[in-house]
């Protein structure tokens, strides 16, 4: 491929919606390039066009302006190579953990084999829930629901995961192991990951780079690595320089909700 | 708490010393007769059959006007068993197949509805329209039309029981969280399986809903349309009895049809309850 290393690249997207009263516009020259098996959180105030800018990631709506694409083809559908973990898990409340890990063979293809039982099997594992597999959603914590979520997404082995806020339903305690989990995931098995969250500590925890949007129309207003080296874990936070970090994207935030 | 506590009233009020922790024994009947949620209903019920019997005993009610419920109990040997069969079968074959009819008209109608606005908006009147429509009122026209046999009586049937049926089936179709409707459209999975596979089970509650009201009016529906023109069924025999004063009858009608209503009506709650069990709302498993 020509641009090997490239994961996902957004060249000058706007996105503009019709409503009822007129058109409003959700992103605006959003350019920003993405690198294979990179950590990238956005964080923005609600509304800014963060789930819009994974849909586009998706290829579940199209640009109004400019053009995404991603390992180099401009996205025009959804891509096999891509997952998604949404805010509420939004699992099938009538199917068991296995059936809802499966769901994306069972739903694509119509058919689910022995190979992507055995495949499940091993996601769910990994998840931290062998035991669970018959269970129902409606018997798990929110915290194992979105461990559903995610085994999901990574059932057909996407090379790109896009997690939208997937932990701000949870509390305080189960979303900080969540994402020291989902590091570990990520670290046994990289991809490339697109992560909003508007949890500044989250964003400092897990990424690589953090890109902060504006207020809507949603433009990166900063585009900042995060400046402490892995492995992290809970005492990452603590050090000058990642405090330094967490006030400096706490006052861009702030700044553009005072404006 | 002893009789110390409250020495008087309670030497007043209870002739037994008994003591104040509460013990299986000591609850009191009314928190009883709440646990149990047949007993309340069924003694409502035995205390009405026992005005009412005396009631129509001791002011000599004619039978024609209020006839007691011994009578109405006689008034089931009036007809053979065999006939009372027959009766049955009739009116319950014909809410059936109506109900039937508008199960599977309703589907399609409601994927339509929920899929397509374009649809929704050139549909959905016109079924508002067709639900306005007095269906009594068309029942002759539709007997004239039909001819008879089942088919005139299975679509009156039909048009007093699907609406209800349309209406849940489209709000349950469109209830499915938008989030599953991203995942069906990233995974580019065929629109049917959109529909079988994630849109039908979520709407399953509503669809539940919208059957145990539709199928009480297809019972409705085959007495109405009995009542129009047919030599058979309990809605014939209603009316049949009652044209010759024979009122006891005409009730031991009505109470079959009570029953065949309640009948199939717990005939569709307990099929949710054993095989869409997780579609029950909560604490209802
Ligand atoms: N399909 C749509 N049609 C109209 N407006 C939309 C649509 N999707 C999103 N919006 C609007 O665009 C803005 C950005 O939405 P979103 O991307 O969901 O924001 P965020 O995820 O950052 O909270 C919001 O004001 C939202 O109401
Ligand atoms: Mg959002």
């Amino acid at each position: 491929m020509a641009l090997a290393g490239n994961a996902i690249n957004f060249s000058g997207v706007g996105q503009t919606f019709l409503t009822g009263t007129g058109s409003l516009t959700a992103l605006d020259g959003v350019s920003v390039t993405i690198a294979q098996h990179e950590f990238v959180a956005v964080l923005g105030p609600s509304g800014c066009g963060k789930s819009t800018l994974l849909r586009l990631t998706a290829g579940l709506m199209k640009p109004s302006t400019g053009s995404v694409s991603v390992f180099g083809l401009p996205v025009t559908q959804p891509r096999d190579d891509v997952g998604i973990v949404f805010q509420k898990p939004t699992l099938l409340p009538w199917a068991n953990v296995e059936d809802n890990v499966v769901f994306p063979a069972r739903h694509k293809l119509g058919r689910v084999t022995p190979e992507d039982r055995a495949q499940a099997q091993a996601i769910i594992e990994t998840v931290g829930l062998a035991g669970f597999e018959k269970r129902l959603p409606s018997e798990l914590s929110g915290g194992m629901q979105q461990r559903v979520g995610i085994a999901r997404a990574l059932f057909l082995n996407p090379d790109i995961l896009l997690m939208d806020e997937p932990f701000s339903a949870l509390d305080a305690l189960t979303r900080d192991m969540m994402g020291f989990e989902l590091l570990r995931l990520w670290q046994a098995s990289p991809k490339t990951v697109l992560f909003i969250t508007h949890s500044i500590p989250e964003a400092a925890l897990l990424a690589d780079r953090v890109l902060v949007l504006s207020e809507r129309p949603g433009r990166v207003i900063a585009d900042l690595p995060v400046p402490t080296s892995r492995p992290r874990d809970e005492t990452s936070l603590g050090s000058p320089e990642m405090q330094d970090y967490a006030a400096h994207l706490r006052s861009l935030l702030i700044r553009k909700e005072a404006a | 708490m002893t009789a110390a506590d409250t020495p008087d009233t309670s030497a007043a009020k209870t002739p037994k010393p008994v003591t104040a922790a509460p013990s299986a024994k000591t609850v009191p009947l009314k928190e009883r007769l709440l646990r149990t949620p047949v007993a309340l209903p069924l003694m409502t019920f035995l205390l009405l059959l026992i005005l009412w019997e005396a009631g129509t005993r001791l002011f000599s009610v004619p039978s024609y006007i209020l006839p007691s419920p011994s009578r109405i109990l006689l008034g089931f040997e009036a007809v053979p068993p065999g006939r009372w069969v027959e009766h049955i079968w009739a009116t319950l074959r014909v809410a059936l197949l109506g109900y039937l009819v508008s199960f599977v008209v309703s589907l399609p109608i409601a994927v339509g509805l929920a899929k397509s606005r374009l649809l929704s908006g050139a549909l959905y009147p016109l079924l508002v329209v067709i639900q306005s429509v007095p269906v009594v009122a068309v029942a002759p026209i539709i007997i004239v039309v039909l001819g008879t046999g089942d088919a005139p009586r299975v679509v009156i049937t039909f048009m007093i029981s699907f609406f209800p049926l349309v209406v849940s089936m489209t709000t349950g179709l469109a209830a499915t969280p938008p989030e599953l409707i991203e995942l069906s459209r990233s995974l580019r999975a065929p629109s049917l399986r959109e529909i079988t596979q994630i849109r039908l089970p979520y709407a399953t509650p509503y669809i539940f809903s919208g059957m145990k009201i539709s199928i009480t009016l297809a019972v409705i529906g085959a007495v109405v349309s009995e009542f129009v023109a047919a030599e058979k069924g309990i809605g014939y025999f209603i009316q049949f009895s009652t044209s010759m004063f024979k009122l006891p009858q005409a009730w031991a009608g009505l109470v079959i049809l009570v029953a065949m209503s309640l009948l199939l009506f717990q005939v569709v709650s307990q099929t949710q309850r054993i095989f869409f069990p997780w579609s029950l709302p909560k604490g209802q498993k």
